[in-house]
């Protein structure tokens, strides 16, 4: 099945979900609806085959609106497929979905982007950070993150 | 070879030797550092290869041991994340006495190339260090100069044994 006729698919139960389908270098990118996610990885895996989860991760585009893109790289090992799937999740009460019960892959993936992003993610069994130590604050990957950490005067050159 | 020096003594017929007791204990000390195996980065595959064939420290009497309790030396070979410090913590506290810090290449030493949230900028904000050693990571050579400062330093002791029974106190040298 081709990229065009998967997306078709998609859109032929999905249509008022679809925000974008961009196509760059063979690589399918759709950009959906948060509310959703769930039904639309659930289709994507039973019925276009997507069995497995290749990674979940956050992107912060900060000073836009909204401001996280959830992005969902999936892999179809029967075809050998890729599709990308993106969720944008405004900054204000930043959650989206888990889809931890379509793909197991997806609970530490999940915890991962909340430790670092920030981003919650209703209905996951273990919401716990899985990199920074568990009395961490702050999500250290979000783009106004000091690097150097919050208790230390920022980079001033090499003079700091 | 210039690793022990021999302990100044003199004979007096076959099986009598004097010496002071602060030259035999820091010569049995100086002679059996034994550093925990434990390595936290690729400075650690540097202190893997010193102890190899090549570069032996074996011969100098420094045994990798897996065991903090029987540890004389923990060398932090590696960055050391702030997640970490706890396990370092603890390790450091379960050697005996007495213990020496070998803060192994740049990031152990200062953070190095890490100037970041996660990375503690320098082993030496929560242990004493004794010796550190430059290099990202420092060669063999570097770690071997490294320990053989070491054992300069357990040689210039002077009376910590007796402190360690109750003889007195610890005598600092002047540096």
């Amino acid at each position: 099945m081709s990229d065009q006729a998967i997306v078709k698919k998609l859109k032929a139960k999905f249509s008022s979900e679809i925000l974008d389908v961009v196509e760059f270098r063979g690589e399918t990118t759709v950009t959906v609806k948060k509310e959703q996610i769930v039904d639309i990885c659930t289709l994507m895996r039973d019925d276009l085959g997507f069995n497995l989860l290749c990674d979940l991760c956050g992107v912060d585009y900060m000073g836009r609106s909204p401001r996280f893109m959830v992005v969902y790289n999936l892999y179809n090992i029967t075809t050998k497929k890729r599709i990308r799937i993106k969720a944008p999740v405004e900054e204000k009460n930043a959650s989206i979905d888990t889809v931890s019960t379509v793909w197991g892959t997806a609970n530490w993936h999940e915890r991962e982007c909340w430790d670092l992003m920030g981003i919650k993610f209703n209905n996951h069994p273990d919401l716990r950070r899985i990199l920074m130590p568990a009395d961490w604050e702050g999500h250290p990957l979000r783009k106004d993150y000091p690097v150097q950490g919050p208790d230390r005067e920022p980079y001033q050159g090499r003079l700091s | 070879m210039g690793v022990g020096q021999p302990v100044e003594a003199k004979t007096l017929g076959s099986g009598f030797v004097t010496t002071s007791l602060d030259k035999l204990v820091n010569w049995s000390r100086a002679s059996s550092m034994w550093p925990l195996t434990f390595g936290l980065a690729c400075c650690a595959i540097e202190m893997m290869a010193t102890g190899a064939a090549r570069f032996d420290l074996d011969r100098m009497g420094i045994l990798f041991r897996a065991s903090p309790r029987q540890a004389d030396v923990i060398i932090i070979a590696g960055t050391v994340t702030k997640k970490m410090v706890p396990v370092i913590k603890t390790v450091y506290e379960q050697m005996p006495e007495p213990k020496y810090v070998i803060a192994m290449g740049a990031c152990a030493s200062s953070g190095g190339i890490f100037d970041t949230y996660s990375t503690v900028q320098g082993v030496d904000e929560f242990l004493p260090v004794d010796v550190y050693i430059p290099g990202c990571p420092p060669r063999p050579e570097g770690l071997l100069y490294g320990l053989m400062k070491l054992q300069d330093k357990i040689r210039a002791e002077r009376n910590t044994f007796g402190a360690a029974i109750g003889v007195g106190d610890v005598i600092q040298n002047k540096a």
